[in-house]
């Protein structure tokens, strides 16, 4: 038998989590909740499962090819289960004439990823503004912004991700 | 430089920085929602009017007066109206409004409130880039005092009054700071922009009349509204009412957001002590891109103008949503055209053919240049890709439904237009001329 989804603390969260959401749109508009329905599901699972994105589209009463549409247009939204962290480095304009290029030379040499790859621990991905462009360079690591990066800087947030 | 450049009175950056400015406790106690308290004696009509005096013009990108846009909305229609936010900054050279939303997110949900009652609105949408995780929790934090505080809710500061007000964050397609692909994806949908017309404001929003103004434009409406149309008219120039937010990054000494008059020049914004602080390294300015990265960039001997809408367009280039990014002298202009074409190849949504195919065939030819394994005709076919995308001039009138294809195809014409023999060096030297380039020499990345 497949495992289930959700524990059930998952699932009242995401039951809670739905109403809350339909709750701000007009009754005949639920698939309006679909970003942030997508955000709930992958705030409880870490990324969007095959499973996930039925339920969502059974809750919002549309096709579960259209949540697999919406999830495939999104960069934000993981159809493959990313490492624990995923960093995302900004390398637009602004962020290079800073040291982004550089910055992201050392983190491919630091993790032993390329830019695209992933393993256990790291998805690293090279990014486009992440509107930190007045305290470059900077990146993302899961949903948190750290900004005007040294190497020291980007040395002592690494060491504390366990 | 020593500081020359007239200041202005801080019309939407007065609190910034100050301790918890972010609060409702904080923004009443410099006067906030007095604007709001006035907006409710007034009719409707008369508000949208003021605005309209006011001269503000959107701070989102296209600058279109935000009166009249107000005024496009149909006042018999027997849908709902809905009011949604451009908070989808993602612009590279772009990042005001999340000082908006960090320092001072009252201000916009005062104006939130001044235009949904001006409008007839009932529902407000605060839509985010989805990467403002800070930025939402404390627009949402703001948003719960609000209705606390009897603004939101059931009616708006004692007046019968019903308005609501949601945060939705978008998930990271740049795309969806277009304003009708803002709305589809509000909707649950991908971000694909819709033919215009039908406009927003007549059928926007699931079917409904639908406003959509950038969280600075927003910003800027209770001060109009406190303060009088007047006043603010007279901060700014004939057609531009106000002050506005410059974003300056790059090349300077000290990078930032600065509230400027409509008269500051490029050249004051680099170099004057209130602002930029000059080069770093002692470096000479190159080249400047002067409103967000599409905005057609400018040469070092084109800076001494005013960084407002109508100066800007004498110049064949546009205020924008005012990024302002500097280069240096050891900048390679292949290399920055070619990070900034990569920005919009990445983000095209696909929808038309000149974007989806033209964006990544000028970001791997641009590539190819910069590395010295182009010839001549790559150059040519270059300009020519970008015209098969927007031709050049004029602005506006690209082969897309939305700008996005103009905003790709513009940098490259101008780039081309500026810089052609750099573009040309890297040919001949077949290497890029700035050999081991000195990008990230500034910081401790060098």
């Amino acid at each position: 038998m497949a495992e289930p989804l959700f524990t059930p603390e998952e699932q009242k969260k995401f039951d809670a989590g739905i109403a809350e959401i339909l709750s701000h749109y007009p009754p005949d508009r639920k698939s309006a909740g679909m970003l942030p329905a997508l955000r709930l599901l992958q705030d409880l699972k870490g990324w969007l499962p095959p499973d996930g994105l039925r339920l969502v589209a059974k809750n919002l009463e549309v096709t579960p090819e259209r949540a697999y549409e919406v999830a495939s247009f999104y960069v934000m939204y993981h159809l493959k289960k990313p490492g624990k962290y995923v960093i995302d480095v900004c390398t637009n304009l602004s962020c290079s004439l800073w040291g982004a290029e550089k910055m992201l030379a050392y983190l491919e040499q630091k993790l032993g990823l390329t830019a695209g790859e992933t393993n256990d621990k790291f998805t690293l991905r090279e990014t486009e503004c992440l509107a930190s462009c007045g305290t470059a360079p900077c990146l993302q690591i899961n949903e948190d912004h750290h900004e005007r990066l040294t190497q020291a800087k980007l040395d002592a947030i690494l060491a504390r991700l366990s | 430089m020593a500081s020359t450049a007239k200041a202005v009175e801080p019309v939407i950056s007065a609190a910034w920085g100050k301790p918890q400015s972010w609060t409702l406790d904080s923004y009443r106690s410099r006067g906030g929602y007095d604007g709001l308290k006035r907006a409710l004696t007034m009719e409707p009509a008369a508000i949208i009017d003021e605005v309209k005096k006011s001269n503000l013009r959107g701070r989102g990108g296209a600058g279109f007066p935000t009166g009249m846009k107000w005024s496009f909305v149909p006042k018999d229609s027997p849908k709902p109206k809905y009011l949604a936010v451009n908070g989808d900054e993602s612009e590279p050279g772009t990042f005001k409004d999340r000082y908006i939303l960090e320092n001072d997110p009252h201000m916009m949900l005062e104006g939130i409130a001044i235009a949904s009652y001006a409008l007839g609105v009932h529902t407000c949408y605060v839509y985010l880039r989805g990467e403002f995780k800070f930025q939402a929790e404390r627009t949402q934090a703001a948003i719960d005092e609000a209705y606390k505080a009897g603004i939101f809710g059931k009616s708006m500061l004692g007046k019968d009054y019903e308005l609501n007000c949601y945060v939705v964050r978008g998930a990271g397609a740049y795309i969806c700071g277009e304003e009708t692909a803002l709305l589809e994806s509000l909707e649950g949908k991908k971000g694909w922009p819709r033919l215009k017309p039908p406009f927003p404001a007549v059928v926007g929003l699931f079917g409904s009349p639908t406003v959509v103004n950038n969280v600075e434009t927003l910003a800027s409406v209770p001060p109009i509204l406190a303060k009088g149309a007047e006043w603010y008219a007279k901060l700014g120039t004939d057609k531009s009412g106000g002050t506005h937010l410059v974003c300056l990054s790059g090349s300077v000494n000290r990078p930032g957001v600065y509230e400027v008059g409509m008269h500051t020049t490029i050249l004051e914004l680099i170099h004057d002590d209130q602002y930029g602080q000059g080069m770093p390294k002692g470096r000479k300015v190159r080249a400047v891109i002067p409103g967000g990265s599409s905005a057609p960039v400018l040469g070092a001997d084109e800076l001494d103008v005013a960084l407002e809408f109508e100066a800007l367009k004498m110049k064949q280039t546009m205020a924008g949503s005012g990024g302002v990014i500097v280069m240096d002298d050891a900048t390679c202009m292949v290399r920055s055209l070619w990070r900034v074409a990569r920005f919009y190849a990445e983000e095209s949504c696909g929808q038309c053919t000149p974007c989806r195919e033209g964006t990544p065939w000028q970001t791997r030819l641009l590539r190819k240049i910069e590395e010295g394994r182009a010839d001549m005709s790559d150059i040519d076919m270059l300009s020519n890709v970008a015209s098969s995308i927007a031709p050049y001039p004029p602005i506006g009138l690209g082969n897309t439904i939305c700008a996005l294809g103009d905003a790709a195809a513009l940098p490259t014409h101008s780039f081309l237009m500026r810089f052609r023999d750099e573009f040309e060096a890297h040919v001949r030297e077949k290497r890029c001329p700035f050999g081991d380039h000195p990008w990230g020499s500034f910081g401790d990345w060098s």
